[in-house]
């Protein structure tokens, strides 16, 4: 592994210069290195961190990813990690204008990293150096704890996608409004929402009335409002003042809860668990953003680089080999799913409807297809607003927002689904639908979506930890609880029980099943309760109570 | 050049020169002079100051990035060792081998055994309906809706997913030496019970000493007869020999060379060598799942048994839905995909047939692995069981192996009734071994299977 020679940072120092007269905004310094591809297969399990902390399951995943390059030999493409200086890493022989192509796509990437805000929490962070410290870490416990630092880090890794990431985010992201008195945000926030429990009319009657008192009365606005309030709520003050006692908790995530809580981390001896684990949650909220924001990433990067790399006076004559690859990476294929593909139209198209003004509530009232497509308001904003985009969006408001039925016809799309014919015996590919609705649910149900589960302090048995997963249509991954559970009753270090839905099994066996002909199946669900006790799990049904 | 503005309009104009490769080159090389000086030198500073960046200093100067973090990569063994610890601490072990296969024609398909694991976590599954279709997809181009748009067989014919054919050719050694790690792996790791000697010597690369070499000059037992001969004949080009019907064997010179003598030589022992004949149900009703799991315990089986016997083994390989077919290799085994009725009978027929045919029963010791659905138009087995008997006369070993279909009630398969009926199970537990599992079980489930098949 080697920094790329002063002839190609050169190239690479050009295309910054181009990239950001494009608009694009990112630090000044990267660092490039050539890697080979067994570098990359080393490296790759380790999300292309060097620093990051030994544990065997990478170990295990490198053996398995030399196995598959042993049959199937491939030349992995470029890898950029969001760390200050951004590093990428490279082929070394690629020719160079593959390499300001590349380049492009890599500082289109490191903008995104450094403006999308859904990266936040990662500007002012030094990864790799963070990284490091804690690698040093790991190894100094494990020359003193052993192989107990692996199971630390196995049961802590078993529940890193439970991170309270967006929790994170909204710390980093608060409105900076001036705030309004104690006494307001308690009343609407807290007295009327979750004590009084009041009707949404009369909640919002109520911000009338303050609004209402505020313009009337100006200054004294407040005061008045509050001497309405206190004749309808006697109790209000009491329990304001009693409310400003109590210290508020703030909301912990079930990794945090652990830290916090358990009665076994917090033993002397074990104390250092908590910095194990502590490592392991860090390094996965950092690296949350990414997953949720693959599509978009892609296709900026994809955007870029053939945006720029067209208009590159350096490059002259290669349009063609430039075409050849490109056409490679940005293809729609005809079944399946390419990230880059997708992004980038969306990017342009967004970008070409936000030119004719098109992103508008004019027309979006329109509804006859000739004038759609007719209509063209001159803004000419397109640009600005596909940056605004890169800054505020993530996959999921991504495609929720810019996947529609125009976009879908437009780039001929369609939902693929297969079938299994009997009589050839060989699955059959279908074009399933055309609908920007159920396009866009075959996206959104690929997305990254970790179950959200909660600790409810209030059930369970004494002592134990009560998770909730909050019901989504969507049960969990069955083979994988016993797993969980017990890593969690471990780090716990007594009993767990976790709240699920789970479908109920079809009553009826497959004859009568397929007798009944092609109608949809009833699916039930039935919320049941596991809980892990020394190690044995169980499961009973819950009775449905609310 | 010494304008780079003028000289880049200079080719804009030309279009497409002749030489662009040489003048991209010194365009790009002109490039660094046309900078602002600033970024030039931002350049380098920015590298100089990453010694000033106490961290990178230090990522530089760790070992990980000197090459040497191959070697702290744990190997297999270290791995699976490790594993082992899992249990006395009481968690479940967590690493499976397995084997990633490329198929290939001709036998040279490519085994690799790599670990794999899972981290496990609450995750979302797939809401699964009975009906249920594929995850579906997207997809690009013409098409009504319903319109079928690509096939692809039930199972491939070249080769599992991802990748291009070709590259590399493997030797069919190498598929050996792969499936024989396997084994090892197979055998140390889930404790698959080692053969049992079977009243014969258990060495399967023994050799016996016989006096059956010829050898001039040495030997253990002089040949009187042939030497005799020899002396004859070398006397006779001497001259020595005037008148054949008077010989006067005084006069008879006598060669060192001319004696021979018999010599013991090493017999390679061909009785204990092992022939393990497989056979598959290919019939429609075993597409998916179930020929999955049987062509995957096979390959398992086939490995430890290469380990055991040290390499000593040959295969056959056949397959049948309601007739037999013997394959030439486990690539063909492997892939072929027929759909139709099902007759066991007919494969213990051809077995028996070659057997006899070959006369394999004194010469070998024999295995023979069945994998079904327990499908059999037989449903009494009236055919089947005769052929059984038979089979059991001579082999050491009869595995069968029922991948169940998720639908069907557990344990009422037309095979493994008949096989219950006809109490050989219990009559010959020695010699024949029954499996049942469910067509999804997963590979320690197919390990548990080989135990009981071959333990």
């Amino acid at each position: 592994m080697e920094l790329i020679n002063q002839h190609t940072k050169k190239i690479m120092e050009g295309c910054k210069e181009r990239a950001r007269e494009a608009g694009l905004r990112f630090q000044d310094e990267t660092l490039e290195y050539i890697v080979t591809n067994r570098d990359m297969l080393e490296l790759s399990p380790k999300v292309m961190i060097p620093t990051l902390y030994d544990y065997w399951v990478n170990d295990v995943e490198v053996l398995k990813g030399k196995g598959k390059y042993e049959l199937y030999p491939h030349n992995p493409y470029e890898t950029v990690i969001n760390t200050h200086p951004p590093i990428s890493f490279y082929n070394d022989n690629n020719p160079d204008w593959l390499n300001v192509m590349i380049f492009y796509h890599v500082l289109a990437h490191i903008d995104f990293f450094q403006n999308n805000l859904f990266f936040r929490h990662t500007w002012d962070y030094d990864l790799t150096g963070q990284a490091l410290a804690d690698k040093r870490l790991i190894a100094r416990l494990r020359s003193e704890k052993g192989r107990w630092v692996d199971y630390v880090i196995e049961f802590g890794r078993s529940v890193d996608n439970l991170v309270g990431y967006y929790d994170e985010l909204s710390r980093l992201n608060r409105a900076t409004i001036p705030s309004l008195s104690k006494r307001l945000d308690y009343y609407f926030d807290v007295f009327l929402q979750s004590v009084k429990k009041v009707k949404i009319h009369e909640y919002v009657h109520e911000i009338e009335r303050y609004n209402d008192c505020k313009n009337r009365y100006g200054e004294m606005g407040e005061k008045s409002f509050f001497a309405d309030a206190q004749k309808k709520y006697p109790e209000l003050e009491t329990v304001y003042i009693k409310s400003l006692r109590t210290k508020v908790t703030p909301k912990l995530d079930l990794m945090q809860h652990l830290m916090e809580y358990s009665p076994f981390l917090n033993k002397d001896e074990n104390k250092w668990m908590k910095t194990v684990l502590e490592v392991v949650r860090k390094t996965s909220i950092y690296f949350q953003p990414q997953i949720r924001t693959k599509i978009m990433n892609e296709g900026w990067a994809s955007y870029w680089h053939e945006k720029l790399f067209l208009q590159d006076d350096r490059i002259k004559g290669h349009e063609v080999d430039f075409a050849r690859v490109h056409a490679g990476v940005t293809s729609l294929p005809r079944v399946g799913l390419n990230p880059y593909a997708l992004g980038m139209r969306l990017f342009s198209t967004i970008e070409e409807m936000a030119d004719k003004g098109k992103i508008s509530i004019k027309f979006q009232m329109l509804k006859d297809s000739h004038a759609r497509e007719k209509f063209d308001a001159g803004t000419a904003a397109g640009l600005d607003y596909i940056f605004r985009v890169r800054e505020n969006f993530c996959d999921f408001t991504f495609i929720d927002t810019f996947v529609d039925q125009d976009f879908v016809t437009g780039h001929k799309l369609f939902v693929v689904d297969k079938r299994l014919n009997q009589g050839k015996m060989v699955w059959e590919y279908y074009v399933k639908s055309r609908k920007a609705k159920d396009y866009r649910k075959m996206l959104i149900d690929t997305l990254y979506h970790p179950p959200r589960i909660e600790i409810d302090p209030a059930k369970g048995e004494d002592d134990s930890l009560y998770l909730v997963h909050r019901f989504e249509e969507k049960p969990l991954v069955k083979e994988f609880i016993a797993n969980t559970m017990m890593g969690i009753e471990y780090l716990w270090g007594g009993t767990v029980q976790l709240e699920t839905s789970e479908i109920e099994p079809p009553a009826q066996d497959m004859e009568t099943y397929s007798a009944a002909g092609a109608k949809e199946p009833q699916v039930v669900w039935q919320r049941v309760l596991y809980t892990m006790k020394n190690r044995k799990l169980s499961k009973t049904f819950v009775q449905a109570d609310s | 050049m010494s304008d780079p503005k003028a000289h880049l309009t200079n080719i804009k104009g030309q279009g497409l020169p002749p030489d662009r490769k040489e003048r991209l080159l010194s365009e790009l090389h002109d490039e660094g002079s046309q900078d602002p000086v600033d970024h030039a030198s931002e350049d380098i500073s920015g590298e100089e100051r990453l010694d000033g960046y106490d961290n990178f200093s230090a990522i530089e100067a760790s070992p990980t990035l000197q090459g040497t973090y191959t070697m702290r990569i744990r190997s297999i063994d270290e791995l699976l060792e490790r594993d082992k610890m899992r249990e006395k601490d009481g968690f479940p072990r967590k690493i499976r081998v397995g084997k990633l296969v490329k198929p290939a024609r001709g036998g040279k398909e490519k085994f690799v055994v790599v670990p794999t694991t899972v981290e496990e976590k609450f995750l979302h599954d797939r809401v699964t309906t009975p009906t249920g279709e594929g995850e579906p997809t997207g997809g690009t181009g013409e098409g009504e809706e319903g319109e079928v748009v690509g096939e692809q067989p039930v199972r491939p014919e070249g080769g599992e997913g991802e990748g291009a054919a070709g590259g590399g050719e493997g030797e069919s050694h190498e598929m050996e030496s792969s499936a024989y790690d396997l084994g090892k792996i197979l055998t140390e790791k889930f404790e698959l019970p080692n053969l049992k000697d079977k009243g014969k010597k258990s060495s399967l690369t023994r050799y016996t000493y016989h006096l059956t070499d010829k050898n001039r000059g040495f030997g253990q037992l002089l040949d009187k007869k042939a030497t005799l001969r020899k002396i004859l004949e070398t006397n006779i080009n001497l001259g020595n020999v005037p008148d054949i019907t008077d010989i006067d064997t005084t006069r008879f010179l006598i060669s060192p060379k001319d004696k021979i003598y018999r010599i013991l030589s090493r017999e390679i022992d061909y009785e204990s060598q092992a022939l393990v004949f497989f056979l598959r149900d290919y019939s429609g009703s075993m597409a998916g799942k179930a020929s999955e799991l049987v062509v995957s315990q096979h390959v398992m089986i086939y490995s430890w048994l290469l380990y055991q016997f040290a390499r000593q083994v040959e295969s056959r390989f056949i397959l049948h839905d309601n007739q037999a077919k013997e394959v030439p290799d486990f690539h063909t085994y492997y892939n072929l995909q027929v759909a139709g009725g099902t007759k066991v009978a007919t494969a213990y027929r051809l077995v028996n047939e070659i057997v006899e045919r070959e006369s394999l029963a004194k010469d070998y010791n024999i295995y023979v692995f069945h994998g079904t659905d327990g499908d059999d138009w037989d449903t009494e087995g009236s055919e089947a069981i005769p052929e059984l008997k038979k089979m059991l006369t001579y082999s050491n070993r009869v595995g069968i192996t029922i991948a169940e279909h998720g639908y069907s009630a557990a344990g009422n398969t037309e095979v493994e009734r008949y096989l219950n009926q006809s109490g050989l199970l219990k009559e010959k537990p020695e010699l024949l071994r029954l499996d049942v599992m469910g067509e999804d079980a997963e590979e320690p489930r197919l390990i548990e299977g080989i135990k009981k098949l071959i333990s």
